[in-house]
């Protein structure tokens, strides 16, 4: 499993071999409260990086969450649709968004690592 | 956040690890720790507190202070009986609604309770409106607690016993754990509970002195906002505002019916044509299928897509477990049923118009 990288939008993005598993972080989650939605995209749509693919709704508020790189959607996780919570209790794991067909893997070297990201949070 | 307004349980928020956000110009909490679910889940099962001390607090005092009053209102002042309350509104001339309000009748004078963001304009536009003899007072060092659910009961039975002895929508002064306040047996969340005024140097000690109680939790104002739309009660600003009369936002029943025969309030021509002839649209309940929300702004279409009006106030109703809203159509189609489509993000979600409330009030009556 490889290491964790990071936008300034609060997603996380995780490369298995050839595909990049994407959610929010704990920071997004938090920031967000009571997830009670989650709109996904069409598997097989093309992403361009920064493009608005998913829609989280809190109580409160609707939120847009951006293709951390560009490619195409290979999955998305069906379990938000009966349990849009698991993005609260498992932002990191049971809470992820969709999967992605890098279009160019090296646009992931472009992303904070996790130290990256934690000092990006200091400065919010 | 440093140029907003705190409350005298401003202290106590921030002890409590709220979430603090701006609101009509106070630091007001949105969330404490347990979060909005968990908050609004406390209010219908428990009991929740909630800071409310930003709304405008004040009385009018003076023999005509009721008949003052009815002129800018079409509730029924004069009939109002001591120590109850009433829920009313401020008309404008042009028949829309410039605020909604509770007014009490505590026998030698009216308490009145206005919006936060209104406050400063209603007082103005009240005191304008007075003869000499009649006096208003507004109430800037008060604090004003929400103690609302199913517990609150057993809670003001502990703490203010003579408070349970109150009806619905009942007022009266008690004094709560040694300290005198102004209660009424009132609310915004369609449950049982208490408004409860309070000086301001002893409101920290008295919401203190109720969290203490186990059945008893803090809930900020998200949970308040998701409660009163379950409860399908109005939020002015959102619902209803100068631009929708009391007919239109299906608010008709707090004109009095002696002021449907004397017909001298702000807006009467325009109210009184409305209650008879109708108006070409009215507030309704909405319910989305599926899970997804559809927030204020959101258009309504009919089923063959022509738009028919617009979301005022939608979200996640936790108690239903599945998304509510309200919202302004064409009288033609307010029937509840009716099968509409909300136009959410580009696609057009089926929804139904639907009675309200959405979760059964709970009041003790």
């Amino acid at each position: 499993m490889s290491e964790l990288k990071f936008t300034k939008d609060h997603e996380w993005v995780r490369l298995d071999g050839d595909v990049a598993t994407v959610g929010i972080t704990d920071h997004a989650q938090t920031a967000l409260g009571d997830v009670v939605f989650v709109e996904l995209p069409e598997v097989g749509r093309e992403v361009a990086a920064g493009e608005a693919c998913a829609v989280v709704e809190s109580v409160k508020a609707a939120s847009d969450i951006y293709a951390p790189i560009s490619g195409r959607i290979v999955e998305v996780n069906g379990a938000l649709g009966d349990n849009p919570g698991l993005v609260n209790a498992s932002a990191f794991d049971q809470g992820w968004f969709f999967r992605i067909e890098p279009a160019d893997p090296g646009e992931l070297a472009g992303l904070m690592d996790e130290a990256g990201y934690a000092a990006y949070l200091e400065t919010l | 956040m440093t140029d907003l307004k705190t409350t005298p349980l401003d202290a106590l928020h921030r002890r409590l690890g709220a979430r603090m956000v701006p609101f009509a110009g106070y630091a007001m909490p949105v969330q404490y720790q347990a979060g909005i679910m968990a908050e609004h889940a406390q209010c219908r099962t428990k009991a929740a507190l909630f800071d409310v001390s930003h709304m405008g607090q004040g009385v009018l005092e003076g023999a005509g202070a009721a008949a003052a009053l009815e002129r800018l209102t079409p509730a029924d002042i004069a009939g109002l009986k001591p120590n109850r309350q009433r829920y009313a509104l401020l008309t404008a001339e042009d028949g829309g609604i410039r605020d909604d309000f509770m007014v009490a009748n505590l026998g030698d004078r009216l308490f009145l309770v206005v919006n936060a963001a209104c406050k400063d304009e209603d007082f103005a536009h009240i005191a304008a409106h007075l003869p000499a003899d009649v006096r208003l007072t507004v109430w800037a060092d008060r604090a004003l607690i929400a103690l609302q659910g199913p517990a609150a009961e057993g809670v003001m039975a502990r703490l203010g016993p003579a408070a349970v002895l109150l009806p619905f929508m009942g007022v009266a002064e008690v004094t709560i754990a040694g300290i005198p306040c102004l209660v009424s047996r009132s609310g915004y969340t369609g449950e049982d509970g208490f408004e409860i005024s309070v000086s301001a140097d002893r409101a920290e000690r008295l919401a203190d002195t109720l969290l203490a109680d186990p059945d008893v939790a803090p809930a900020g104002l998200g949970a308040r906002d998701s409660l009163r739309l379950e409860a399908g009660l109005c939020l002015y600003g959102n619902d209803i505002d100068r631009t929708t009369s009391p007919v239109e936002a299906a608010l008709a029943w707090t004109i009095g019916k002696r002021r449907r025969s004397e017909w001298n309030f702000p807006g009467a021509a325009r109210i009184r044509s409305e209650l008879e002839a109708g108006t070409s649209r009215l507030r309704v309940g909405i319910l989305p299928e599926g899970r997804a929300p559809a927030r204020a702004h959101t258009t309504i279409h009919a089923a063959d897509g022509a738009p028919i009006g617009a979301i005022t106030s939608g979200g996640f109703g936790p108690t239903l477990n599945a998304p509510v809203a309200m919202g302004y159509v064409r009288r033609d189609l307010a029937a509840e049923g009716t099968p509409v489509a909300l136009a959410v993000r580009g696609r057009m979600l089926p929804a139904r118009v639907a009675a309200m409330p959405f979760v059964p009030h709970r009041y003790k009556r």
